[in-house]
């Protein structure tokens, strides 16, 4: 009786159309975006923020480009990491040769570059679905990883062919310590994702969402498959572009091409199957629990395994991780598919009758 | 009595043949659709209604003859520029976005108007929100229409089947066409929704002057609001005139009339 639009009376469509309709969510997103911004850098230990908040906002920034793609336009892309491959290679080299860029303007030429290369790999789906798309996808994996690999172009003639990266600076201000980049992270993933649910509740959104639903009768109504389905490639890679420099400047610091293997692809898919399909908190949600289960499983299996008599190594913990990853996507492919936001929506719906059943 | 003037011919379809492999699904069919009128199309299973259709609306080729619509002579349709030229649709088989509300299904009918570019949408600037408003609004006067306001939010998929079909209908009617094509809108219906479909159909006739090509298989229905049928046999056009002419012309009820219901 207490989570419900009782009493929130929309009276213009204005309204109505707004992001969060009910005035309880609304106050959760504010409130967990200002504990983001103001709690959390004060309490949180650098190892919290190297190793899990920082990594986890930028996966959810690349799930969330790889949903719009997959969970909104119904499209499949198997080699997502490489889109981030190309953000963080195309970042590198923006500042190397161009020392004087603004670092803002990098990360968003950064994402158009990939965006382009997101067009091309996404020629294929104008011909093919599904299966064939999927392994067309994967070509466009192994052929950027081949290329990063083999131009040194690329990668400055690095000897090694891994690159290193100097702090970011922003304004004459070095983000160096843990809880500063985190903070810059924070305040990019934040924004593209609102970005992200603005494009998905306009036209452009329902264009792709009804290319996935029922192409033929998209077609009729005057959607153009050719501009609905690269346009979200393009904006998909866009993001995974933006992802991948932050991944590449923030995350890792220096960094060789197998930072953005078929793995990492593999694992983006995961996240959204986990988190939902077409949904952008589900990609959070999915993140969160692809980015936090090693490590939980690491920490808690040793001391539980003492309790037992029985000796845990961080081997057990990697086997434990693929076995649980592995039934919770068969879970999720076969009983909902929509992920833990479609499970976290229907908590939502039942809050909203209870205490009654009905 | 239905207050409008039949008006000029606005759909010419002639000649048109459309084979699949061996199955010749349209064999050199030709037919008139005037302005502002109802046209049925009847015809037993597999005589190829539904393929007359997409043939005009682009969604099939055909290998011979040609459409001329408002004037515009085409050896062929595609989807898009049929959909632009005002050729609306509904489906046989429904054809909904399953994943979206009824809301955004009937939004979409509105796409073709919606011109800003990804970036303002992005960022939610003024104009984008200007043209959601706009076209939500004229959706709101369809979802009244329809009368489906309590669905607005609804999942389509979880509506009973009558309701999809009105569903379908208003996303084809958002678009505003001036020549709507429909594909059994009152199959698998009960005599109530029935009713209710037929209301709707003459509505959208008498007040916004659309001109209707109605694929029907009651027969009661198709006589009484049609203004002239067409009849289809196994691909080929066994008859054409206004209701009274067909019901009774010996070949119409030998092929058609006689083996069925
Ligand atoms: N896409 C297709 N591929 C192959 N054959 C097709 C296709 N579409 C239609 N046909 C064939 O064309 C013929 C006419 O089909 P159509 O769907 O137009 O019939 P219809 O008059 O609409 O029948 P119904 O009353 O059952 O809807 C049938 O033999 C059908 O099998
Ligand atoms: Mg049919």
């Amino acid at each position: 009786m207490f989570y419900r639009e009782n009493g929130q009376f929309k009276s213009s469509y204005r309204e109505d159309q707004q992001i969060l309709g009910i005035r309880q969510d609304r106050w959760f997103i504010f409130g967990l975006i200002a504990f983001a911004f103001l709690v959390v850098p004060f309490v949180a230990s650098d190892y919290m923020f190297r190793a899990i908040l920082i990594p986890f906002l930028i996966v959810s920034l690349a799930a969330i480009g790889l949903n719009l793609l997959v969970g909104y336009c119904g499209q499949i892309s198997l080699g997502h990491a490489a889109f981030m491959a190309i953000g963080a290679y195309a970042a590198y080299n923006l500042v190397v040769r161009f020392p004087q860029l603004n670092f803002l303007l990098v990360l968003v030429l950064a994402g158009l570059i990939a965006a382009g290369v997101g067009i091309l790999f996404g020629l294929p789906s104008l011909q093919i679905k599904g299966l064939y798309l999927g392994v067309a996808t994967l070509a466009a994996q192994f052929f950027i990883d081949w290329v990063f690999a083999r131009v040194k172009w690329f990668t400055n003639y690095s000897p090694s062919g891994s690159v290193s990266t100097a702090p970011i600076e922003l304004f004459g201000y070095k983000f160096d310590s843990p809880v500063e980049r985190y903070v810059l992270v924070l305040a990019v993933v934040i924004v593209f994702a609102l970005m992200a649910k603005n494009l998905v509740r306009g036209h452009i959104g329902r264009s792709w969402m009804a290319m996935r639903d029922m192409d033929v009768a998209a077609e009729v109504i005057g959607i153009r498959p050719m501009y609905a389905k690269l346009s979200a490639f393009a904006v998909s890679a866009f993001y995974a572009g933006v992802a991948g420099a932050l991944w590449g400047f923030v995350h890792l610091g220096s960094w060789e091409p197998a930072a953005f293997s078929i793995n990492f692809s593999l694992n983006l898919l995961f996240m959204i199957i986990i988190g939902g399909m077409g949904s952008i908190l589900g990609s959070f949600i999915g993140a969160a629990f692809i980015v936090l289960l090693p490590i939980t499983l690491n920490q808690v299996l040793p001391p539980l395994g003492a309790l037992v008599g029985m000796n845990f190594g961080t081997a057990m913990a990697s086997h434990l991780e693929f076995m649980i990853f592995g039934a919770l996507i068969i879970f999720f492919l076969i009983v909902e598919p929509l992920g833990i936001a479609r499970l976290w929506a229907i908590g939502k719906e039942k809050l909203r009758l209870w205490p009654f059943p009905h | 009595m239905r207050q409008r003037k039949i008006g000029e011919v606005i759909l010419d379809v002639r000649n048109i043949s459309l084979s699949f492999g061996g199955v010749k699904a349209l064999q050199g069919i030709s037919f008139d659709v005037r302005e502002h009128e109802v046209r049925a199309i009847i015809g037993p299973n597999g005589a190829g209604k539904s393929s007359m259709l997409n043939c005009i609306n682009g969604v099939y080729h055909p290998q011979e003859g040609e459409i001329v619509f408002r004037g515009e002579v085409r050896r062929d349709m595609d989807t898009h520029h049929a959909a632009e030229s005002g050729i609306g649709r509904t489906f046989q088989n429904l054809a909904l976005f399953k994943g979206m509300s009824v809301l955004d299904n009937i939004m979409t009918g509105r796409n073709l108007r919606m011109k800003t570019g990804i970036l303002a949408q992005a960022l939610h600037l003024g104009p984008a929100r200007a043209e959601e408003l706009r076209e939500r609004e004229f959706v709101e006067h369809v979802i009244d229409f329809l009368e489906i306001q309590a669905y607005r939010k609804t999942p389509v998929g979880r509506l009973p089947y009558g309701l999809q079909k009105r569903v379908d209908l208003g996303r084809a009617l958002a678009a505003q066409p001036q020549v709507l094509l429909l594909d059994e809108p009152m199959a698998g219906m009960n005599l109530e929704e029935k009713q209710d479909m037929c209301r709707f159909v003459l509505d959208i006739n008498d007040e916004f002057g659309t001109t209707i090509v109605l694929i029907e298989h009651d027969m009661g229905v198709v006589m009484d609001i049609s203004d002239r049928v067409v009849v289809l046999d196994y691909g080929k056009k066994i008859g054409d005139g206004t209701p009274d002419e067909v019901r009774n012309d010996p070949e119409v009820i030998k092929a058609y009339l006689g083996v069925s219901h």
